[in-house]
């Protein structure tokens, strides 16, 4: 936990930046093993958790960890991610905002339009997939179902799993492409010009003391 | 059977097709004539004891259904219907329920272990259970409901057709066993036409819809049945008349997972394009750890920053 340093701006809390790493090592692990059966050219992927046998056994339970990590989430971080007026100047501005053009205000909050609509669907598919999950799962749940139940959890499954992988590897993206995120989400620290130029609003409910972290 | 003589694989690439040059052997087939079968369940036995499987004793059911399910350590049973048809006719049906053994199996079509699931030349489909992981998507793929996987070590399991027994030239052990013939054996052909001879006696017994049970939606059945009442399967224990792979298999095979395969590879292209398009998005100051300076960028924004200042992030 780093000092407090000068023009830098406390963005992510110790407890939530270790929840999101965490949850970068748990979803590493059952992604990687559910790309290995989805995609079965990419069996290899389950060799991080040992043998196939072991990764079956194991991949529920980091999954099951992904959802708690995220239901702490999404307690901390709902209520900055609720839809606001201001959203639509970033989704109008989308274009320039990918170009990588910083000369408008958008009046970004702490998270911008995009963040929001990703926050919502990791929670979405991370529901999905427990649920199917859970209904699939063969060593505890899935005797208590009848097949065309179990088939349509493992479409889900897929469906959201997929859906999921590919959101957080644009996240990943997202995240090496803008400079100085990654480092905000290990120090828990970005500067106040990162701050007023990719949030503009919350660095200046920042600064007059309105915002909370 | 050695390796060779393996097909088809699951969870393999038609790319990287599993040995083909030796798939001409002849297609064997069992032919169970349920109008023949006395229920003695001799065949169960048979599998019980040539597979060395030790199934849990169970309750009685109320019925002659014993066990009362396919299990891990059951891979055949006989199955008994009271059917009373329409003109009050009374007729106890009596059908060996066991792994069908399809031309196009969907158990290998669900499977994600690549080799856990294989078909031979002669169409027998076999798992191999020390490749299997236990995730039961066999059972989801299978029309016929045969797959169980073990509570003991999480693995599924089935009938072979007693493919080590083919191996060497003989029968099944329940086709060997079966006291009154209703169990036959054969190549494919030969089985079609032992079927066509007993089906035509059952015609002029008065079964009028007598027939074979060789469904095509799964592509044909190295396991048939000559039924008394070939327009009304479902009568015989629920043996579905149209079996198919469910569609919902065939889309998560066929349609999804191509899709995400190309989703993947535009997500991944696209991004790397935005990358090389873009650059990196600096802060105007270009974001210092110990905080800015106040000096503005000297940097025209297409000179992109190195990227090795940039690797600790």
């Amino acid at each position: 936990m780093g000092k407090p340093k000068k023009d830098q701006i406390l963005r992510t809390k110790f407890l939530e930046r270790l929840c999101h790493w965490s949850i970068v090592v748990c979803f590493f692990f059952a992604a990687t093993s559910g790309i290995s059966w989805f995609f079965p050219t990419f069996s290899w992927m389950s060799s991080f958790l040992g043998t196939p046998q072991m990764a079956r056994v194991l991949h529920p339970f980091f999954g099951i960890a992904v959802f708690l990590g995220l239901c702490y989430m999404f307690k901390r971080f709902m209520h900055h991610n609720l839809p606001a007026r201001t959203d639509k100047i970033w989704f109008q501005n989308v274009v320039p905002v990918l170009a990588g053009d910083h000369s408008r205000k958008l009046r970004i909050g702490k998270y911008n339009a995009g963040q929001k609509v990703l926050f919502w669907l990791i929670m979405a598919s991370i529901v999905v997939l427990l649920i199917s999950g859970l209904i699939m799962w063969r060593a505890y749940f899935a005797e208590y179902f009848p097949i065309w139940v179990l088939r349509l959890a493992i479409l889900a499954h897929s469906v959201a799993g997929i859906g999921l992988i590919l959101l957080i590897m644009g996240h990943i993206y997202l995240a090496i492409w803008v400079r100085g995120s990654i480092t905000g989400m290990v120090t828990g620290y970005v500067s106040k010009r990162w701050a007023a130029q990719h949030h503009d609003r919350w660095a200046e409910e920042i600064e007059s003391g309105k915002a909370d972290h | 059977m050695n390796s060779q003589n393996i097909v088809r694989r699951s969870a393999t690439s038609e790319l990287t097709p599993a040995p083909d040059i030796r798939n001409h052997q002849m297609e064997v087939a069992k032919l169970i004539d349920v109008s023949i079968c006395i229920g003695c369940k001799a065949c169960q036995v048979a599998c019980n004891e040539w597979n060395d499987l030790r199934g849990p004793v169970e309750n009685n059911v109320g019925v002659y259904d014993n066990p009362a399910d396919l299990h891990p350590e059951t891979w055949t049973l006989m199955r008994f219907t009271e059917h009373v048809d329409e003109n009050d006719k009374f007729e106890w049906l009596i059908r060996k329920d066991g792994c069908m053994h399809c031309e196009d199996p969907g158990c290998l079509k669900a499977c994600p272990i690549p080799g856990a699931i294989v078909q031979y030349a002669n169409g027998v489909v076999d798992f191999q259970s020390d490749l299997c992981v236990g995730c039961g998507y066999c059972v989801a793929g299978c029309p016929f409901n045969v797959p169980r996987i073990s509570k003991q070590d999480h693995k599924a399991y089935k009938c072979t057709l007693c493919s080590d027994r083919l191996a060497v030239g003989q029968a099944p052990a329940c086709a060997k066993t079966c006291p009154t013939g209703a169990i036959a054996f054969g190549s494919k052909e030969e089985m079609k036409d032992l079927a066509a001879t007993r089906v035509a006696e059952l015609n002029e017994r008065g079964y009028e819809n007598a027939g074979l049970y060789d469904p095509a939606g799964v592509g044909g059945t190295h396991v048939m049945y000559v039924l008394q009442h070939a327009d009304d399967p479902e009568r015989y224990a629920g043996l579905p008349k149209d079996p198919k792979i469910s569609p919902i298999v065939e889309g998560w095979k066929d349609l999804l997972k191509p899709a995400a395969a190309v989703a993947g590879a535009v997500a991944v292209g696209a991004m790397a394009a935005h990358f090389i398009g873009v650059g990196p998005n600096t802060t105007d100051d270009d974001d210092h750890p110990e905080g800015s300076d106040g000096k503005l960028p000297e940097e025209p924004p297409t000179n992109v920053t190195p990227i090795s200042k940039h690797a600790a992030e």
